[in-house]
């Protein structure tokens, strides 16, 4: 008997019972579809996180200013959970240590920085958006860089000018098409003078990198946040391979004049590198529980795959007992009902991964999804793998039935 | 004793072969099912043999044990003690698959319930067995084709079962067990589910299979069908009561060619 003909068999076999056929197939179509697609927004999430750390340059190291001793704050560094007994009060990340940094060797530049979230205002439109007071240094540090106009100076820092860098979007919400350069914004009910316009950087995990504004140091902490801490120092080091080093510097540096050991620090010592494979290992976390989510809902569909075999079987006990009455070996038996489960469960892997590739296009709760070419063969070949496995046992019960038992069957 | 399979063959024909082996031998036969104390015995010992050509009926009453005989005759089950040869070959050597391709080859069956496969045109019906024996398109197509003119359904090769009359869908049972040519043709209560009319259609059919050389088995509990047979067997609890020859093996079926006897 020829594989052409058992084939042959099978696609009658599921073409009468179409409705069964189509609801089987469904299953394990939403099984594949699902892993195809989960992958696909782990993977993307993961992918647009990596992009956002990498935009922040290669060669940044970011001092950011914790609670420390003052125990309510998490400190996430490996090792260095924060000192909940510390014997040294936490200090303020200030300029001073910002200029004491800047003597360490291979730094190419030290930008001490303010943040805080501002509504800015232009005529009618407003937006929210977070403000960063700085140095120009600052900029290229964190890539940055100007579609429109100029950064501010150093002389404007010195001299606490109210001017202000928008980022793409932000510049967008407040002026639509119309050029913000030498525009003057409201910024907490100040007026600053619009001096440039960076260019766009893109989404960087859960907000927007463009809806900024940047103005300097100075002007910030006089108008806005005071002269308390920091909230964090780029560093930029003279090249990536330097980042290591620099940041050992760095942290003794500091520890050294706040007086701490590791065990209280006030600070934490960032750079891209390690946010990139902290953030990748997340991601890639994200990424297996999506998939073991949508494998689950493989195997659902594989069982189901068993029960409508094990329904059919039972349905056909007498079309099995005709065809072993006239000469079919369970061999041919076995093979036309596992090809039966396999066809369903490959038209519906097939379609599956249709419907998963499609539904990549779109974008999903913030996230574009980014498809792993190898989760597409994988899916189909663990399908048809499910039909093999989950069809075996009622294909089996079908071929070793006794001729004469299945006949009389009613 | 034995003979291999055709397919098989090897080695010399046997060339002077004592004459008529026998296409069906039951030696001391018996069949029991369950065990202990609920255990039944379906047949009591049955020994019999069917020369080529033969055209025996099997009658006997509900729980009288035929239904048994015509499973182990059928290759559908196995003796519980005694041998059983089909055409030479002792079934009781055979596995699963090797007991198929003997109902395959050897035997072609007719049911009472016709037992046609639903969804599928009488031609494919037909061709079914031969799909099993590994025959290609044409050869199936030509073959079944053959077949269905000779039980006289020429104009209804495309209708599926449910389009076909009682007498016509057991006709198409006919063309499908005749269609491999096998030793034996065995047909269990076949004119159960007919009227008058079909029934002696059908009977007429067996009468000139029997003609052209093809031995017969009919199991019914019928006398009127009983009696298009050569011989004649009668079974009751498990035992062969009656064997009464009509007529020789080799002669014309008793009832050939008789006009229907319209109710």
């Amino acid at each position: 008997m020829s594989p052409a003909q058992v084939f042959r068999f099978a696609l009658a076999g599921l073409a009468a019972n179409k409705l069964r056929s189509a609801l089987t197939t469904l299953g394990i179509l939403i099984g594949v579809g699902s892993v195809v697609l989960l992958v696909a927004v782990g993977n993307g999430s993961s992918q647009s996180v990596q992009n956002a750390i990498s935009s922040l340059g290669a060669n940044a190291i970011t001092v950011v200013h914790t609670e420390g001793a003052a125990g309510t704050t998490a400190s996430t560094t490996a090792g260095t959970p924060a000192g909940t007994t510390a014997f040294a009060e936490p200090q303020n990340l200030t300029v001073q240590d910002a200029q004491a940094l800047a003597q360490t060797q291979g730094v190419a530049s030290v930008s001490p920085a303010v943040s805080t979230s501002e509504t800015l205002s232009y005529g009618a439109s407003s937006d929210s958006a977070s403000l960063t007071g700085s140095y120009p240094s600052y900029f290229p540090a964190e890539d940055d860089t100007l579609s429109a106009g100029s950064y501010f100076t150093t002389q404007e820092v010195n001299t606490a000018r109210d001017v202000v860098v928008l980022g793409s979007e932000a510049a967008t919400d407040l002026f639509g098409t119309a050029n913000p350069v030498g525009q003057s914004v409201l910024v907490a009910g100040i007026p600053f003078t619009v001096v440039g316009v960076l260019a766009t950087k893109g989404a960087s995990g859960l907000t927007s990198a463009d809806n900024t504004a940047v103005a300097p140091l100075t002007t910030v902490q006089d108008a806005l946040t005071g002269f308390g801490t920091l909230n964090d120092i780029v560093v930029q080091a003279t090249s990536a391979a330097l980042v290591d080093t620099v940041e050992g510097e760095i942290t003794s540096t500091l520890d050294l004049r706040h007086h701490e050991t590791t065990s209280d620090a006030d600070f934490e010592v960032l750079n891209a590198s390690s946010l990139l494979s902290t953030a990748s290992s997340t991601a890639h976390t994200f990424t297996v529980l999506l998939g073991a989510v949508a494998a689950i809902s493989l195997l659902v569909g594989g069982i189901g795959i068993t029960n409508i075999m094990l329904v059919t079987v039972t349905e056909r006990t007498r079309e099995i007992g005709i065809r072993k009455a006239i000469g079919a070996t369970p061999g041919v038996i076995l093979a036309q009902f596992l090809t039966e489960a396999t066809l369903l469960s490959m038209i519906g892997g097939a379609l599956g991964v249709l419907a998963g590739v499609i539904g990549t296009r779109f974008t999903i709760v913030g996230v574009r999804p980014v498809t792993v070419p190898l989760s597409i063969p994988l899916a189909f070949g663990v399908s048809a793998l499910i039909g093999l496995f989950f069809g075996g046992f009622p294909a089996n019960r079908a071929a070793h039935m006794r001729p004469a038992d299945a006949l009389r069957y009613e | 004793m034995t003979r291999p399979l055709p397919r098989h063959a090897a080695g010399p024909p046997p060339i002077a072969e004592p004459q008529l082996q026998p296409v069906i031998r039951l030696v001391s036969v018996t069949k029991t099912y369950g065990s202990d104390e609920a255990m039944v015995h379906a047949l009591r010992g049955v020994s019999l043999e069917v020369a080529e050509g033969d055209y025996v009926a099997i009658m006997g009453a509900s729980g009288s044990g035929k239904s048994t005989m015509m499973n182990i005759i059928g290759c559908l089950d196995v003796p519980s003690a005694g041998q059983f040869l089909i055409d030479g070959i002792d079934t009781s050597s055979l596995d699963e698959q090797q007991l198929a391709v003997v109902r395959n080859r050897k035997i072609g069956f007719v049911f009472q319930a016709f037992n046609l496969i639903p969804r599928m045109s009488a031609l494919a019906n037909v061709e079914l067995p031969l799909s099993y024996a590994g025959l290609r398109a044409a050869e199936r197509h030509h073959r079944a084709e053959a077949a269905l003119r000779l039980v006289g359904l020429a104009d209804r090769m495309t209708a599926q079962p449910k389009q076909l009359s009682g007498g016509q869908q057991q006709r198409v049972a006919v063309a499908r067990a005749l269609v491999t040519a096998p030793a034996l043709i065995l047909a269990d209560e076949p004119t159960g589910n007919l009227d008058t009319r079909a029934s002696h259609d059908l009977m007429d059919v067996f009468d000139r299979l029997n003609v052209a050389g093809r031995t017969i088995v009919l199991i019914t509990h019928e006398a009127d069908v009983a009696a298009h047979a050569k011989r004649v067997i009668g079974v009751q609890d498990g035992q062969i009561v009656a064997d009464r020859r009509l007529t020789g093996p080799d002669a014309l079926p008793p009832l050939l060619g008789q006009p229907a006897v319209r109710p």
